[in-house]
């Protein structure tokens, strides 16, 4: 078993008839990733590309057996999306839209907390496990099957790095990318406690980057674990107080800072590499070391 | 996006907070007919986008309208911390007894806006969080109700501040946070909340940060944009819709999505260069985009060389070359560019720019490497 999503996972895609949620959902189709439906309220009744089109995710759930929400809704109604899915009794919500107010995104987690429902992101290149498909938008041919597992805050940062995976002959179990917002469903703690317990996975790659304080609950976590872990930290370079991008990519004061994070992960006895290209080796040797 | 604090204390008044009349002053002549129009003791205080506006000298009072006009004018022009001093508050002085310290902020840990209390006011809140915890209550806010007055109540009295304090003061916790969710504030502080001689409590100093993400909703709020920062480039490039920030060295860096830039500046270092900026270009982008982000890298007279670094999904190598060869004429005469591209179209977009005489980076290392050295090589 994989994390999260495989063979078996049935995909809503919120959104499926603007002009991010058609693309990509042709994509994800072309993964292999069984998508069931798609919905945008006003336009049910309709076909996208062949995929049944429905006016709420409910409906979506009742008539297609959906079980993942893929959401490709605009930043002013993402959060609402995500709390319909939850609603409508969706196990996985991944949810891609960036710039969402981030007080919209404290409410629906405050919804999320009365709901069984586990969210990925938002502001996220959402997940993939190789040979089952994708759900979101990462380069599907990046990835090779195989048993390491992978977990980034980033988008390409991920391609760059699964691809350095890839060509050094490393394949990939499950790769999530969680998203660069302050307020996020799933941290990095949550992916390795998933793959810990994932019996297809015998390692895991986790890059991280300044802000907040995840790298550093995950490395307390990771102390704990049976398989390896192998971390690397972006914006060394970064300076204090200034955004780099992502919403939550900044180091206010003290905390979050790159140092910070690369100390707590090798106090845990994580290997941290110095840059991407190093994360290869790093894992071949983890994963020698069993 | 910060405001003023003459633009926060709006705010909280609508709100129903109470706060001092004030009036905002760009001349010393300005000041002292405002400061004739109250009458009596005024204070006078720089308005500029930093904490710490006291010790700079940034605040003073002013027993009449003469010395106003002799305060505003001094603190006018002002630098402080980097920002040149465009507007003072002139407010009539207050005669403070006591300071306490309300606020309300975003925490990521929580996933929701968290209330933060002390009966020690005045000061740096996060020097009394480090140096005096216990002075400090903090409570997670509810976000389906926000702060009922009780609950504010509470909390005050727990802080220990005085009767009068914890009920006037609760109504007007309540109405922060109020303000807070209503303004999509990630951050709402009344720093200090005074308690005057003649026992008023009223709202001292304000301080709100709006949420980017939601000024498409704050429209009102959206149209008091003004550089945040002590560098005009960082303001041009939001209004050009850029994610740009500025960096002390002379290498600019162009590419997509926010950890891959973060990382190539981390590259660049390790090479031994010195990146003049972060500029994330996003998904997708075509070739005018790309000419457009290159030609803003340039604009900073301390950029001698730009590192583009793509790793093409929906993002297309011939686009990247294109905007590239598109740029060049407009860009300094024998500016050292080198792309890397990884992904869809490579191949194209690494021929364009071998016929350009373009340097091209294997990988995002290689990339590096070569314009450091090109930098290097220019300068001797």
């Amino acid at each position: 078993m994989s994390i999260l999503f495989d063979k078996n996972s049935r995909v809503v895609v919120q959104g499926i008839t603007g002009a991010e949620g058609s693309y990509h959902a042709k994509r994800m189709i072309e993964s292999g990733a069984n998508v069931v439906a798609g919905m945008t309220p006003g336009k049910g009744g309709q076909s996208a590309d062949g995929v049944p089109v429905f006016d709420t995710v409910s409906q979506a759930k009742a008539r297609t057996g959906a079980d993942v929400a893929c959401i490709f809704v605009p930043p002013a109604g993402a959060a609402d999306a995500i709390m319909e899915a939850a609603d409508a009794g969706i196990g996985l919500v991944v949810c891609i839209t960036e710039l969402i107010p981030v007080l919209d995104m404290a409410r629906a987690m405050t919804f999320l907390k009365e709901h069984p429902t586990r969210l990925i992101g938002p502001n996220c290149p959402g997940l993939a496990t190789p040979g089952a498909g994708k759900v979101g938008i990462m380069p599907y041919h990046i990835f090779k099957e195989g048993r390491v597992g992978f977990v980034s805050r980033s988008g390409t940062l991920t391609y760059e790095v699964v691809s350095l995976l890839t060509a050094a002959g490393i394949g990939q179990s499950s790769c999530i990318g969680i998203g660069g917002d302050p307020i996020i469903g799933t941290t990095f703690i949550d992916c390795l406690r998933l793959f810990e317990q994932d019996d297809q996975t015998d390692a895991v790659v986790m890059c991280g980057e300044i802000g907040g304080s995840d790298e550093e609950d995950a490395a307390a976590y990771a102390a704990t674990m049976k398989k390896p872990v192998i971390g690397f930290i972006s914006g060394r370079t970064a300076p204090a107080g200034k955004r780099m991008g992502h919403a939550g990519a900044i180091v206010s004061g003290t905390s979050g800072s790159a140092q910070g994070k690369v100390e707590a992960l090798q106090k845990a006895n994580v290997p941290v590499a110095d840059t991407i290209f190093d994360i290869p080796e790093l894992t071949k040797q983890a994963l020698a070391r069993g | 996006m910060k405001i003023h604090e003459y633009q926060a204390k709006d705010i909280l008044r609508r709100f129903g907070v109470p706060v001092q009349p004030g009036k905002v002053a760009t001349t010393a002549d300005e000041a002292e007919r405002i400061a004739q129009e109250f009458g009596g003791p005024v204070v006078i205080k720089a308005q500029v986008y930093v904490g710490g506006r006291g010790k700079a000298g940034g605040v003073k009072i002013a027993q009449d309208p003469a010395q106003a006009r002799e305060v505003a004018g001094r603190i006018l022009g002002m630098d402080i911390k980097g920002l040149t001093v465009e507007k003072v508050l002139v407010t009539p002085a207050l005669d403070i007894k006591e300071e306490y310290y309300l606020g309300v902020t975003l925490d990521r840990a929580s996933q929701a806006l968290v209330v933060i209390v002390s009966a020690a006011g005045g000061i740096d809140i996060e020097e009394v969080a480090e140096k005096e915890p216990e002075k400090i209550l903090r409570h997670v806010v509810d976000m389906r109700w926000g702060l009922p007055p009780f609950q504010a109540r509470k909390l005050l009295a727990a802080a220990g501040v005085p009767s009068v304090v914890v009920a006037r003061g609760g109504a007007i916790l309540s109405a922060l946070v109020k303000a807070c969710i209503e303004s999509d504030a990630t951050l709402a502080e009344i720093n200090p909340l005074a308690l005057t001689a003649d026992g008023k409590v009223i709202a001292a100093d304000a301080k709100i940060i709006i949420d980017d993400n939601a000024l498409p909703r704050q429209k009102e709020y959206a149209a008091w944009a003004e550089p945040e920062e002590a560098n005009p480039l960082e303001f041009a490039a939001k209004a050009e819709g850029l994610t740009y920030v500025k960096l002390d060295g002379d290498v600019g860096i162009v590419g997509n999505g926010a950890g891959l830039v973060m990382t190539t500046l981390d590259m660049v270092a390790r090479a031994g260069g010195k990146p003049a900026n972060f500029l994330d270009i996003g998904g997708g982008a075509k070739a005018a985009a790309m000419k457009k982000a290159l030609l803003f890298v340039a604009r900073d007279p301390q950029v001698k060389g730009i590192f583009v670094n793509i790793f093409g999904g929906i993002t297309r190598g011939e686009e990247v070359a294109q905007g590239i060869i598109m740029a060049q004429s407009e860009l300094p005469v024998g500016m050292p560019i080198v792309a890397r591209l990884a992904g869809t179209g490579e191949v194209e977009g690494r021929a364009m720019l071998a016929n350009a005489g373009l340097t091209w980076g294997a990988d995002m290392r290689d990339g590096a490497q070569k314009i450091v050295a090109e930098i290097a090589a220019k300068g001797k």
